[in-house]
Formats: structure tokens, C-alpha cells, sequence
């Protein structure tokens, strides 16, 4: 019963800032994200970790937080979209904007971090790599090929740059 | 031009409706029928919820009329003494505490007792049980030029064959969700996720019995619509503000995926029966059409549906006769509704697959017959309407093959797939689709659009267009600027709000870049030649002079507005008796190519390419027309292979995503998008419709290409595995 649960207190970083959360321990990590530190970046698409919507990373893991129940996040550091970008976006973003990858924006969100997390894996990622890096990310809008597109032109260009 | 609001989706900056919050907030529920048709005889409050605590909204609490506004009165928003589908809103609870809110729900027992449903088009036209109106039939047309009765018997070939596309959830990735405000003193406010903020101001109108003034409805970004956000925000926006007005506090309702797949739109099952007659050189003497869809227990928009679908169910051939007759039906299934493409990919599917079949009868290959018959520029289109455009469709399914390499992979594959487990095919269809609503309705909206200007020196586009990913507000954006002869980054898109924005019509129909682009084209213009006429402003002008003499003219002559109303070409006739003459005002013609390989072993299939080529005319913004293109692609291959709703006793027993599958980035192909541009007179900058079109010709083309591959005479879409498998049982027997 939810009136037996105590609320508690969970310490972790978020966005590279300390942050102490009160909640049930079973609260929804993407709740919490979102009501407690205002943090609205991360959508709810389903509720049921298949549509990626709620992907934040999670001490460099990508996680749906509708999966994750708060008490999880002790001790851990989490990215959010919101923490993604200094005074200039991040290339990926730049990315996103330039080549179409985002339509309604939606699933952006859970997509840019999915992608930052597969980059971080696979910095020359393949076609097939980045096809398999994304496929816990469902987007309706695009058919994803823009998406596609938006990665490898941000891959090209951060060679070009280095 | 980059996407106008793309700065604050790419940083999660966008505010959706389910991102905000207003001060003493409560949250908002539906209680829906258990059942698909019954008589309410009791409603139970069970224990141990405190009651007290919540607002309780009934049929009997709505202050004006018991019904969503749409085309005619048929749907309650809430369900009185008669319930008509399973998930129909009954009763509407409010709390602060959302979690607390899904208990009460759940304590609450509708007593319903039975009545008997329909539940499939067969017994809803067998009528043993009337569900609707006097006859389950909620419209019907009939075209017919020619007279294709005369040639059943003396054509050398007759092709029958009935075709059936099962219903499609529209799946944004943002649910349906709204928030409302309301009391005596300021009337009745809404934010939602929507498509068309007219529609939902007509239905709250009327729920109320309000004057218009006192109802205003404001789209806050929308994740996503594809028709879905087009009539059933009426419904939620009309719920939250029931909430809202007894509570007498903000009341915010968002669906979860479970509720939002189960209780709202899709696209209308179908079913089309096909008869054709061929001459020995390949030439369609007749088409009779038969097609039919399912509209669920109300009307909603089932009517207009129908009518895009059968001017669509002829295809972009030349028959000198052809006879449609259409029909939408009535079950107990939850209304079904607009999703892209309006009932057209339905019956181009069933008239495509149809084309392939007719081919092989005639021992002619499919791009032949259709080179036999394609239109072309003066024929006359079934409901009489005369081709003026430049159509090649010829020229448009030469190009798709040299792209895909049609002919040397069609041999290859046929030498290939003999002794082969995994078989490949290639496989096509030839489309066209109208913009714009059809026959007479750009007449009836009359839509308007203005430009301003401030006294800060930049521009507003008002208008009623909604942006939902599609690009609304880049391509008023690059229009407004090229009219007025500025830098689009001097624009701004006024946020569509009733109090701000005059109506322009809905966002559907593929309409917005044309129809109301056009709008915001003619007022830019008008308002340029104000400046110009008034000599504040001088020929060879850049941004800054064109500011600076807004500025001044304000100063001068007070507010510079420009307002333009849609106006009817005058060579555009149709006749809504007949049912007869121009149904659109533009087509954008296409031929789409889709390569898949099969296993045979499992049945599944796979798309491994698929390229798309279109006139549409000319395309105002590259990046977004190609993203139009691939996105509808991928929905055409969801609703080819993969989205099966699953329904019994008409409930959709499959609302999750987890068993309700759409395409992943495994599952699509490289999309290769390829515009042929020939600038239409009317469009502004001389562009055509397009959001609508890819729902239209995937799904043909990947079947086409299945029957190809395996030899399997797919009459169903999707065609899952176990669909499939079925089928090729028969291939081998």
C-alpha cells in the first residue's frame, strides 16, 4: 500500500550537480526528474521501457527511467538532455538541427543521449552500429533515416574537426 | 532554412502540454465502459476512497449540449443512459494526487447491462442488429462515368479480387493529453497537444453553450498527430475543461499509452472488392469498385474518409469506365478516424495489389499494364475531373526504376529465388493523391491567414496551422520572407491560439503548406506593397529598410496587418449532389519502389530498399519534404508488415507497444526520396501538398514485391508472419 511506504532520501548528481531527492523508493526515476527537479526534458512515451522516450544515462548507461525506481539511483550520476549542452549545443544536437533529425521532438530527447551513449562506445560507429545503438529508441516521425544521417554527418564532422 | 523551433527540441527545452504545471493543479480521469454496447443501470463508488475529496463529472453536469461538435451530433462526450463501444467515457474523476486517482478509478463498478454488438462490416451490413441510424450506414457515394454493366461480357479478360487493410493506431510518441481552466468570470481555456485548435473551440462551444469569445483553445508543441490529434482532442479537451468548470481549478489529463491506444482514432479497417475488364492489348476497359470501411459506433469523420478514399480508389489511370461505390459502416468498435492519408492508402492498396494480379491474368508484366493505362495530362479522372497538370507518371516510374534498378534485379531475383530459402522481390505502385480537403471544402472553411507587423521591427505570421513535426512553422517561415523580400530570421510564428490566430481550417489534408501557405504568401505580398505604395519603403530594399518602414508606417498610420481569405479558383467546379467534378485542386503524383527479402523459413519479411519518386511541385524546404517523405515511408511499412490491432468483442487487446509493433531503426530500409519539381501555379512558391502522400504507395509496393518474392497472392495487409505463412501453404499446395 502506497500510505506504508515511507519516503526516502536518495543522494546522487544530476546534470553534474549534486541533488538530494525525497521520494517512495518505487517512485518512477522519470517522475522524479521531472517533478521534483523540474527537469521536463525527458518525456513519457509508454511507460514500459519500449519507446525510449525517458532515456537518461545513468553512471554512462543508457536506462529507460521508466524503469528505474529511484531508490536505484543512489550514489549514481546522471545526464538529462538538459545537462547535454554548455553555452554552445553539443555537436549532436547541432547535428539533430542541421540534417532533420528531429520532426516533433518528441523522442529527441532519449534519442540525442542514446546517441551521445553509442558514440561513447562506438565513436566511428557503422551504419549498422548506429541502427542497433537506436533501436530502443522508437521515433514515428522520421523514419529514422534522418536520424541516421544526422549521427554520421556529426561523425564526419567531429574528424573533420579533430 | 533550419527547423524554426528546433533549438528547443534538440535541448528539451519544448513545452509539451504533459511539461507544465498550474498553480493547485488537479489531475483528471476517464471512466470508460467495460463493454462494446449496453444500458447503464448503475454506477458503484466502491469503499474505502475517499470520495469527498474528488470533483465527479456526469452526463448531467455538462452545462450545454451532450455532444462532441464535429459534422453532425452523433457522439456524447459522455456516455448517458446507452453505451455504443467498449472504452466509451462514462464518468470523469479529478484529484490532486494522481496515483491515488488510478485507485478511485478502479473502484468504480459501471453496472451495464448487454445489449447486442457488431462488431465486423459483414454483420453490420446484414443488419440483424441496427447499431446506427436506420441502417448501420453512415454514408455512402457512387461514381460512375461510362457504363461498365455493358462489358463484363464481350471483354476478352475479367480480374476479380477482394482486398482488406486491417486498422492502424496512429502512435505518436506523445499521448493525447490536455489541460483545462474554467469559471464563470473568464470562460473556458485549454492547452493541449492538438492538431486543430477550431475544432476543439467548436465542440467546447457547444458543450457549454458558451459564445465564442468566451472559449479559447491554445496548442502547446505537439509530439507528433498524423490525423490522431485531429478530432479526438475535442473529446479530452471537452472532458478536462468539464473538470475544470465543476472543480473550479486547473485540470490536466494525459493519457497513458494503454488508454491512449485502447480508447482513441485509427485509421478505418477496409475492405474493396475489385472487377476489371482488359482488352487483349492490355488496355482497362471497366473498373467496378467496391469499397467499404469501418467507422466504428459514431460518425466522427467516417463521411469524409469515405469521400477521399474513393476518389482515390480509381488511381491515376484512364478508364473510359468506372463505376465506385463506397460505403462507411457502423459497428461497435471505438470510432475510427483520421490518420494520414484519410482512407486514400486503403483503397490505393487494394487498387494496387489489384493491378499486379490483373497484370499476370493479361501475361503482361505490372510496369506494362500500367504504361498501357497511366493518365496523362487532359484525361478526365473518374468523377469527371480533367487533368491540367504537367502528369507524366511514365516519366516519374522510368526515373524510380533507374534508382532501384528495377529490371535486372526483377530478373535476378526470379533466377535467384528458385532453391533459395530467403527470397527476394521488387515490387511497385503507381499513386496520385489530392491536396487539400476535398470537393467543395476549401469553399465551406474559407480560410483566413494575416501577417504583422510590430512596432519592434519584426514580422508575425498568425495563423490557425499547428506545427507537430511536420514543419508548419519553417515553411510560414521561408514564405513569409520570400513574399515580403526579408530574412527569415526577422519572422516570427504566432503560437496558434483562438485568441490570437484566425481560423485557416484544420491541420490535415496535406492543406497547410498549400492551401494556407498560399495565404501567408498573398498576405506578405499585400502587406509589401502597402509599405511600397505608402513610399516609406523603396524598391532594392534589404531587412533592416524593410523594418525601419514598418516601423515608421506604424508610427504614421497605426497597426500594418495584412489578412487574406481563402478564395476558390474560379475554374474549379465541384458538385456535392452528383458528387462529380474537381475534387482537388492539385495531385501530387508518385511511383514508390520497395525491395524485400523473405525467409521463408519464419515468414518474416524485410524491407531492404525503398525508393520514393514524386512531383509535388516545388519543394519550398529540402531537409523537411525528404523527412515528410521517409517518415510516412516508415509508417506505409508498419502498416504493411508489422501494426496488427488485435480486437476482441470490439476492444483492442494489443495497447501496448510492447505487442503492438512499429517499425525500429532495425527495420527500415535505406528510404531513398527523389522529387521531380514542376512549380505549380497556385501553390505558393509554386508548391503542392505532400504530408499525406507516402501512406499511400508503401504498402502496394512492399506487397507487390512479397507476391514477387514468394508467389503468395497477399490480399491483406499487414502481412505478418503468421499471415504469411498461411499464405504460402497455398503457394506450395
Amino acid at each position: 500500500m502506497r500510505d506504508l511506504a515511507r519516503k526516502i532520501r536518495v543522494s546522487c548528481r544530476v546534470n553534474g550537480r549534486a541533488a538530494v531527492l525525497e521520494a517512495y523508493p518505487m517512485a518512477r526515476l522519470l517522475d522524479v526528474l521531472r517533478e521534483q527537479l523540474c527537469l521536463t526534458g525527458t518525456k513519457e512515451g509508454c511507460g514500459e521501457g519500449e519507446c525510449g522516450a525517458c532515456s537518461v544515462e545513468m553512471d554512462g548507461a543508457l536506462v529507460n527511467s521508466c524503469l528505474v525506481p529511484v531508490l536505484q539511483a543512489e550514489g549514481t550520476e546522471i545526464l538529462t538532455i538538459e545537462g547535454l549542452a554548455g553555452k554552445r549545443l553539443h555537436p549532436i544536437q547541432q547535428a539533430f538541427l542541421a540534417y532533420g533529425g528531429a520532426q516533433c521532438g518528441i523522442c529527441t530527447p532519449g534519442m540525442i543521449l542514446a546517441v551521445v551513449n553509442l558514440l561513447a562506445r562506438h565513436p566511428k560507429p557503422t551504419e549498422a552500429e548506429i541502427r542497433e545503438g537506436l533501436a530502443g529508441n522508437l521515433c514515428r516521425c522520421t523514419g529514422y533515416t534522418k536520424i541516421f544521417e544526422s549521427v554520421l554527418q556529426a561523425c564526419r564532422e567531429s574528424e573533420r574537426g579533430s | 532554412m533550419q527547423r524554426k523551433e528546433g533549438r528547443g527540441k534538440v535541448t528539451g527545452a519544448a513545452q509539451y502540454i504533459d511539461d507544465l504545471t498550474f498553480p493547485d493543479m488537479l489531475h483528471g480521469i476517464t471512466v470508460r465502459s467495460p463493454i462494446a454496447r449496453g444500458r447503464i443501470r448503475a454506477i458503484h463508488f466502491g469503499d474505502d476512497i475517499p470520495w469527498d475529496e474528488f470533483t465527479i463529472v456526469r452526463a448531467k453536469d455538462i452545462p450545454g449540449k451532450n455532444c462532441i461538435a464535429l459534422i453532425i451530433d452523433d457522439q456524447p462526450c459522455l456516455a448517458d443512459q446507452i453505451v455504443n463501444h467498449a472504452e466509451e467515457p462514462i464518468l470523469l474523476l479529478a484529484h490532486p494526487d494522481k496515483y491515488l486517482l488510478e485507485e478511485a478509478r478502479r473502484a468504480v463498478q459501471i453496472d451495464i447491462e448487454p445489449l447486442p454488438a457488431v462488431f465486423t462490416m459483414e454483420d453490420s451490413l446484414a443488419r440483424n442488429e441496427i447499431v446506427w441510424g436506420r441502417d448501420n450506414v453512415f454514408k455512402s457515394f457512387l461514381i460512375e462515368k461510362g457504363n461498365v454493366d455493358n462489358l463484363w461480357a464481350s471483354a476478352d479478360l475479367v480480374v476479380e479480387g477482394e482486398y482488406e487493410t486491417g486498422a492502424q493506431e496512429q502512435l505518436y510518441i506523445e499521448p493525447q493529453g490536455m489541460i483545462a481552466r474554467a469559471s464563470e468570470a473568464e470562460g473556458v481555456t485549454v492547452w493541449g497537444s492538438l492538431q486543430c485548435p477550431y475544432y476543439v473551440h467548436k465542440a467546447l462551444v457547444q458543450l457549454f453553450g458558451f459564445p465564442k469569445e468566451r472559449i479559447r483553445v491554445v496548442q502547446t508543441e505537439t509530439g507528433g498527430g498524423f490525423g490522431g490529434k485531429e478530432e479526438y482532442p475535442s473529446m479530452l479537451a471537452a472532458h478536462a475543461s468539464l473538470l475544470a468548470w465543476k472543480s473550479g481549478k486547473a485540470v490536466k489529463m494525459i493519457y497513458d499509452r494503454a488508454e491512449d491506444m485502447v480508447a482513441t482514432t485509427k485509421r478505418h479497417p477496409s475492405r474493396t472488392h475489385h472487377r476489371t475488364a482488359v482488352s487483349r492489348d492490355g488496355k482497362i476497359l471497366a473498373m467496378d469498385i467496391d469499397y467499404m470501411i469501418d467507422g466504428g459506433a459514431y460518425e466522427t469523420l467516417s463521411p469524409v474518409v469515405l469521400s477521399r478514399g474513393t476518389i482515390h480508389a480509381a488511381g491515376p489511370y484512364s478508364c473510359p469506365n468506372v463505376r465506385v461505390r463506397s460505403r462507411a459502416v457502423a459497428t461497435n468498435a471505438p470510432p475510427h478516424g483520421a490518420f494520414r492519408g484519410f482512407g486514400a492508402p486503403q483503397s490505393v492498396f487494394s487498387l494496387e495489389r489489384h493491378l499486379d494480379r490483373v497484370a499476370e491474368a493479361a501475361g503482361l508484366t505490372p510496369d506494362e499494364l500500367r504504361r498501357r493505362n497511366f493518365l496523362r495530362e487532359g484525361d478526365t479522372l473518374a468523377f469527371g475531373q480533367i487533368v491540367y497538370e504537367k502528369v507524366d507518371m511514365q516519366r516519374l516510374m522510368g526515373r524510380a526504376f533507374e534508382m532501384t534498378d528495377y529490371y535486372a534485379k526483377r530478373t535476378r531475383f526470379e533466377n535467384e529465388n528458385a532453391g533459395s530459402l530467403i527470397k527476394k522481390g521488387i515490387g511497385f505502385a503507381a499513386f496520385l493523391h489530392g491536396a487539400g480537403f476535398t470537393g467543395s471544402g476549401e469553399e465551406y472553411l474559407a480560410s483566413e491567414a494575416a501577417l504583422e507587423a510590430t512596432p519592434e521591427g519584426r514580422v508575425r505570421v498568425l495563423a490557425g496551422s499547428t506545427e507537430m513535426g511536420q514543419g508548419t512553422k519553417t515553411i510560414f517561415t521561408q514564405i513569409a520572407a520570400e513574399a515580403l523580400g526579408i530574412e527569415c530570421d526577422r519572422i516570427d510564428i504566432v503560437q496558434p491560439d483562438t485568441a490570437d490566430v484566425p481560423n485557416s481550417g484544420p491541420t490535415v489534408a496535406s492543406r497547410t503548406a498549400m492551401i494556407v501557405g498560399r495565404l501567408v504568401e498573398s498576405a506578405g505580398r499585400a502587406l509589401r506593397e502597402t509599405l511600397l505604395r505608402s513610399e516609406l519603403l523603396k524598391p532594392g530594399y534589404d531587412s533592416t529598410a524593410f523594418l525601419g518602414a514598418c516601423r515608421l508606417y506604424i508610427d504614421r498610420f497605426g497597426p500594418l496587418r495584412s489578412s487574406v481569405k481563402y478564395e476558390h479558383p474560379r475554374d474549379l467546379h465541384w458538385d456535392d449532389e452528383k458528387y462529380q467534378g474537381d475534387a482537388y485542386s492539385a495531385y501530387a503524383w508518385a511511383i514508390y519502389v520497395a525491395e524485400v527479402s523473405v525467409d521463408m523459413r519464419t515468414a518474416e519479411v524485410h524491407v531492404d530498399d525503398f525508393v520514393a519518386v514524386q512531383e509535388v511541385g516545388k519543394v519550398i524546404n529540402p531537409v523537411l519534404a525528404a523527412g515528410q517523405i521517409e517518415g510516412g515511408v516508415a509508417q506505409g511499412i508498419g502498416l504493411a508488415l508489422y501494426e496488427n490491432v488485435v480486437w476482441q468483442q470490439g476492444r483492442m487487446l494489443n495497447g501496448q507497444m510492447t505487442n503492438y509493433i512499429m517499425p525500429t531503426s532495425m527495420d527500415v530500409p535505406p528510404i531513398r526520396v527523389f522529387f521531380e519539381e514542376i512549380p505549380y501555379g497556385r501553390g505558393p512558391a509554386g508548391a503542392k501538398g505532400i504530408g499525406e502522400l507516402p501512406l499511400d504507395g508503401t504498402a502496394p509496393a512492399i506487397a507487390n514485391a512479397i507476391a514477387h518474392a514468394t508467389g503468395a497472392d497477399i490480399r491483406r495487409i499487414p502481412v505478418t508472419p503468421e499471415v504469411l505463412l498461411e499464405m504460402l501453404e497455398h503457394v506450395h499446395a
